[in-house]
Parts: structure tokens; C-alpha cells; sequence
């Protein structure tokens, strides 16, 4: 039955890799090139300048105050979320009451998973939105729970640049957190009950449990967790562009976000913007490459 | 077990000082309510802000800005239809769900097909095209952006469905790929054997025997792609600019909460989150193990 083999190999993989290529190799491609040119944008005047876009970006304290908060984010968000999670996941598979059946997980934890999950299924535009009602100075949820206990003085969150940066933080945790209760849940399912029974008969509290039972088997899944944050908190553009558009006075600008106004926002300077796009691409993947390496651990497989 | 229990707690009791005659069930009875705290937190911390929105957007903007955590006095559903006319979010709904539809279906069928060939079919270069088309999900598309646009504006779709379509799926075929050539790869080979035997055609055996089997993968990528193209912004952002109301849902709502920003209708804006959330909400808890399985499985690609 070899006849027919090549028409179905060929009619089944070239659209896709037709569409694959046009739309996706190609512009990748060429933003390199475009990095490398001083383009501004809709004229077809485009002169190579080399490295020139890199040393801009070098010197371009924009640049690197968006940097710094990536890098914070990079810091805060992967190890907040991932903390949160395994807590609230090992809360819902294994904190119940210590009854006649073992290890079980507290009541209603198909209820909690439900809810824990919602924010992942939003939009991330309408989590942005949403929560900047939630911070707005006179009509928000948070400054009108703040005065109904008696504060006067309350904080104009976003509008203020000693909390915009870190409002966008807390968002960013939480719209995260419920996901990674759900992976993580899945993963503490998959471990051995007896083994848990054995270290609680030999008296093992519930912290030890989880420091030295459980974290140690779901590596694996941790560190999937840890390199997906560390490249969300690399991103963050829609959550800043929406609530803060970088402001005040650029205190929750991000790298996304200048890469974006420097392209299609307040200037078209495609050649800059495809220089800070490659430099994103850089460091987006020596951060994966840098969390895979130190994360690395022996895999341990249930017998 | 009965030896266990002879054994006393001194391998993992780190903790000794404590006295060993503690009775155990009272601390777990303590940390029971400590846990039950938290995890009532965050769900309240979850809800809260979506039962506001919800509130809110029954509310008159005179109470919304008096009264943040008050009840509506009455039920103004005119907000509701004021953000979905005024504010064009029915018409921004039915567009995203046009697009979306498009570039679902597109992205199922070119996915399955291509996805099938790597599992089933040996050819010279396979391995190499293989990583080449899976590789790409690995790039973040903000580097594309820039070139994207002008690719899709020489081939003249820019600002138009067609384009995005097109567009949505050839960013999701990577993960889509190789989420279904492994999926495909567990498939027992033996029934297809069978099926060639019988008669049965390359591409009959493909529509009518292998892709039933892969149903469950189907569904979980399908739903995981459901979502990141109905959630998309980035690329409608930019490959559907302007203001005109042939845009996605996900823009008009953006642009609601600038005009909001100066007409100062809260009411109107919240109306329009509550639209476009509810029918998300719908579909999330009658198929709640689907979703999450989908998701799950998508993020450890």
C-alpha cells in the first residue's frame, strides 16, 4: 500500500508549513535584519547602521529603568506565585482532618479548585481593566474598603509612583496563582498515599511533609512552573499597558511596553524596536537555559 | 504497619523538643482552621473582584462613585444594553467569535494533519522540518511583531479577518503540532494496520479512523487554543489598528475603559466586562475538568 503515501505526506504538510514560514519564520528572520538598520517605519528608506541600535541600547536609560522592573518581576513573581501555590495545593490534597481513610485533601476542594482557576480562563485584558477600578482613588474596591475602616488619607494606588509598579505586581500573582494550584494539585495526586501515611505515623509534622516529601517529588513540575513565570514576568506588556501605560513618570514601565511605543506607539523607530525585541529574545532565553540548568535534579520515578 | 507504629518518631521528627505525648488530633484540629482561613481568602480574594464587577455594572455611576462597596438600589440593566450597543460590545462579540471560530477550525485541521504525518509517515528530513515547525513556539512573538505587520500588510490583509485568521493559526500550529504528534504517536498502530488491509485509503484511514481516535487530544489542544485566541490582544492590537468596528473583543473593551476615562461612565464599562466574562464563565463550569486538563497539559509542553 505504498501508492497514495506522497500525495497525503504533501497535501497534509505544506499549507501548514506554507502558512508556517510566511507568517512566522519569515518576520522572526527579519527582525534581525531589522535590528541592524536605522528604519523608521512607513518610508522604504532603510540603511544598515550595524550594531549602532545595540549601543543605543546600552546607553538608553529608558531601557534600562524598564529592565529593572522586569527584573524585579523576574525576582518576586515566580517565587511568590510558586509558594502560594504549592501552600493552597497541598492545603486542598492533603490538609484535611487526620481521619480513619488517610491523607485527604479539606472539604470542598473541587469547589475551591473551581474558583482558584477562573482568573487563568480571563482575558488578561479584562483582569487589567477590572483591577484598575479596583485601585482607583474615589470609586475602587480597595480605597473604599480602606476608608470604611476609619483611613483618611488613602493612597491613590496607580496614579501614585511608590505603588503603581507593585499594584501591577499583585495582579500579575494572582490572575497565576490558581493555575498553578491546579498543576501542582494534579502532580501531589499523583504521589504514593502510603508514603505519606508512613512519614505522619512517624510523626512528621505537616511542614516537614511538604519541605521534605513533597517538594522533592514534584521538581519536575516546579520547575516547568518556575520557567513559565520567569518568561511571563519578562513579558507583563498587556497588565502594564492597560492599568498604568508605564506611568506614573515611568515607575511600572516594562521592556514590553517600550518596545511597543517605540514601534507603534509615540514613534516608529522599527529598527530600535527590533533591536530591543532581539535583546528580549536574548534574555528570555538565557533566563529558561539559566532555570532549567539550576534547577536540575534527578528525576524520581514511583515504582 | 503494626511494626511501623512500634517504631518511635525519631526519623523525620525534626522538631523533638516538642513533647511526644502531644495529642495529635488537636494540632491538626488547629492547623484546620489556620488552613481553612487561607484557602477562604483567596477564594474570597478571587470572587471579590468579579462579584463586584458584576454589582457594579447593575449600579448608577452616582452610586458606583459614592458608594464603592454598596448594593445597587435598583437592578439597571439599561447599563447592560448601553455597552452593548453604544459601546458596539455586541458587535466587538461577534466578531471575535467570527475570527475565533475561523482560526479554531483552521488550526485544528492543519494541525491534525501535519501533526499526523510527523507521527505516521517516514520521510527523508522529517526530523529536521520537525524541529524547525515545533521551534517556533519557543520565540516570543513580541520579536515578530514589527515584520509581522508589514508581511501581513504586503500580502494585503491587513485589517481584515482573513488576515488574523490566518495569523492565529500559524502561531498556534508549533504547540498545536507537537501536542498532537505525540498524541498521535500513542495510538495503537495495529487497528490502522487492519484498516490498510481492509482497503482503506491513506486518506480515509486518516478522517475516518485515526482522527476519532485522537478526540481527547483534540479537545484538550483545542480548548487551550480556544482560549489563547479568544484572549488575544497583542496581535488584533496591531494587525487590526485603527478604531473602526470591524475589531476583537478584547480591543473594544480597552478602548471602552479610554472613552470611560472621559465620559465617566463606570457603569457602562463594567457592564461590558460582565459581558464579555459571562459566556467565559459558561462555558468554564460546565466543562471545568476539560478546561483545566486542557490547560494544564498545554503549559507542560
Amino acid at each position: 500500500m505504498r501508492h497514495g503515501r506522497y500525495p497525503l505526506i504533501l497535501s497534509f504538510l505544506l499549507p501548514p508549513l506554507a502558512l508556517y514560514g510566511i507568517f512566522v519564520l519569515s518576520p522572526y528572520l527579519q527582525a534581525f535584519q531589522i535590528s541592524t538598520t536605522d528604519w523608521l517605519g512607513y518610508s522604504a528608506q532603510a540603511d544598515p547602521v550595524g550594531l549602532a541600535n545595540f549601543r543605543t541600547l546600552l546607553h538608553d536609560g529608558y531601557v534600562w529603568n524598564a529592565l529593572k522592573n522586569n527584573a524585579i518581576l523576574l525576582a518576586v513573581v515566580p517565587v511568590v506565585t510558586i509558594a502560594l501555590g504549592l501552600f493552597f495545593a497541598s492545603m486542598l490534597t492533603m490538609g484535611g482532618r487526620k481521619g480513619r481513610a488517610g491523607v485527604t485533601g479539606v472539604r470542598g476542594t473541587s469547589v475551591y479548585r473551581l474558583v482558584y482557576f477562573f482568573p487563568q480562563v480571563l482575558s488578561v485584558v479584562i483582569i487589567a481593566l477590572l483591577w484598575k477600578e479596583i485601585y482607583s482613588p474615589t470609586s475602587g474596591l480597595l480605597n473604599g474598603a480602606l476608608r470604611a475602616v476609619g483611613m483618611t488619607d488613602t493612597p491613590a494606588w496607580l496614579g501614585d509612583p511608590r505603588f503603581a509598579f507593585w499594584c501591577v505586581l499583585a495582579v500579575m500573582v494572582w490572575s497565576n496563582v490558581g493555575f498553578y494550584v491546579v498543576l501542582f494539585g494534579a502532580a501531589m495526586q499523583a504521589i504514593p498515599r502510603d508514603i505519606y501515611e508512613a512519614v505522619l505515623l512517624d510523626g512528621a509534622s505537616r511542614a516537614t511533609m511538604l519541605r521534605k516529601i513533597t517538594i522533592p517529588l514534584l521538581w519536575d513540575t516546579i520547575q516547568v512552573a518556575w520557567i513559565y513565570l520567569a518568561i511571563a514576568a519578562l513579558d507583563g506588556f498587556i497588565l502594564v499597558q492597560l492599568m498604568t501605560n508605564g506611568g506614573p513618570n515611568f515607575s511600572s514601565d516594562v521592556i514590553g511596553l517600550r518596545m511597543y511605543d517605540t514601534s507603534f506607539g509615540s514613534e516608529n523607530k522599527f529598527g530600535y524596536a527590533s533591536a530591543i525585541g532581539v535583546a528580549m529574545f536574548f534574555l528570555t532565553l538565557s533566563v529558561a537555559v539559566l532555570a532549567l540548568r539550576t534547577a536540575r535534579r534527578d528525576r524520581i520515578e514511583y515504582s | 504497619m503494626t511494626t511501623v507504629e512500634t517504631g518511635a518518631p525519631t526519623t523525620v521528627a525534626a522538631g523533638a523538643a516538642t513533647p511526644a505525648d502531644r495529642p495529635p488530633r488537636r494540632e491538626l484540629g488547629v492547623a484546620n482552621v489556620f488552613s481553612h482561613g487561607f484557602l477562604l481568602l483567596w477564594a474570597a480574594m478571587t470572587i471579590l473582584p468579579l462579584a463586584w464587577m458584576l454589582l457594579s455594572s447593575l449600579k448608577s455611576n452616582g452610586e458606583i462613585i459614592s458608594d464603592p462597596w454598596g448594593l445597587p438600589e435598583a437592578l439597571r440593566f439599561d447599563n447592560w444594553g448601553r455597552a452593548w450597543t453604544n459601546a458596539h460590545i455586541g458587535r466587538f462579540f461577534f466578531n471575535s467569535l467570527v475570527v475565533v471560530t475561523g482560526s479554531l477550525c483552521l488550526t485544528m485541521l492543519l494541525g491534525a494533519t501535519a501533526a499526523y504525518v510527523f507521527a505516521r509517515y517516514e520521510f527523508r528530513g522529517r526530523q529536521v522540518v520537525y524541529y524547525l515547525f515545533v521551534g517556533g513556539m519557543m520565540f516570543p512573538v513580541f520579536l515578530a511583531l514589527v515584520p509581522l505587520f508589514f508581511v501581513v500588510r504586503s500580502v494585503g490583509l491587513l485589517g481584515t479577518w482573513p488576515g488574523l485568521i490566518l495569523v492565529y493559526t500559524a502561531y498556534s500550529l508549533p504547540f498545536t503540532v507537537f501536542f498532537l504528534t505525540a498524541f498521535f504517536r500513542t495510538l495503537p498502530t495495529s487497528i490502522a494496520e487492519a484498516a490498510m488491509i481492509d482497503g482503506c485509503g491513506h486518506f480515509r484511514l486518516f478522517f475516518r479512523v485515526m482522527l476519532p481516535m485522537a478526540r481527547p487530544g483534540l479537545i484538550s489542544v483545542g480548548i487551550f487554543n480556544f482560549l489563547s485566541h479568544w484572549n488575544q490582544f497583542l496581535l488584533p492590537q496591531v494587525l487590526i489598528p485603527g478604531d473602526g468596528q470591524d475589531r476583537m473583543l478584547a480591543q473594544g473593551l480597552s478602548s471602552l475603559a479610554v472613552s470611560q476615562g472621559y465620559a465617566g461612565d463606570y457603569a457602562q464599562l463594567f457592564a461590558g466586562l460582565t459581558i464579555a466574562v459571562l459566556p467565559v464563565l459558561v462555558v468554564y463550569v460546565a466543562f471545568q475538568r476539560q478546561v483545566q486538563a486542557g490547560l494544564t497539559a498545554g503549559q507542560l509542553k
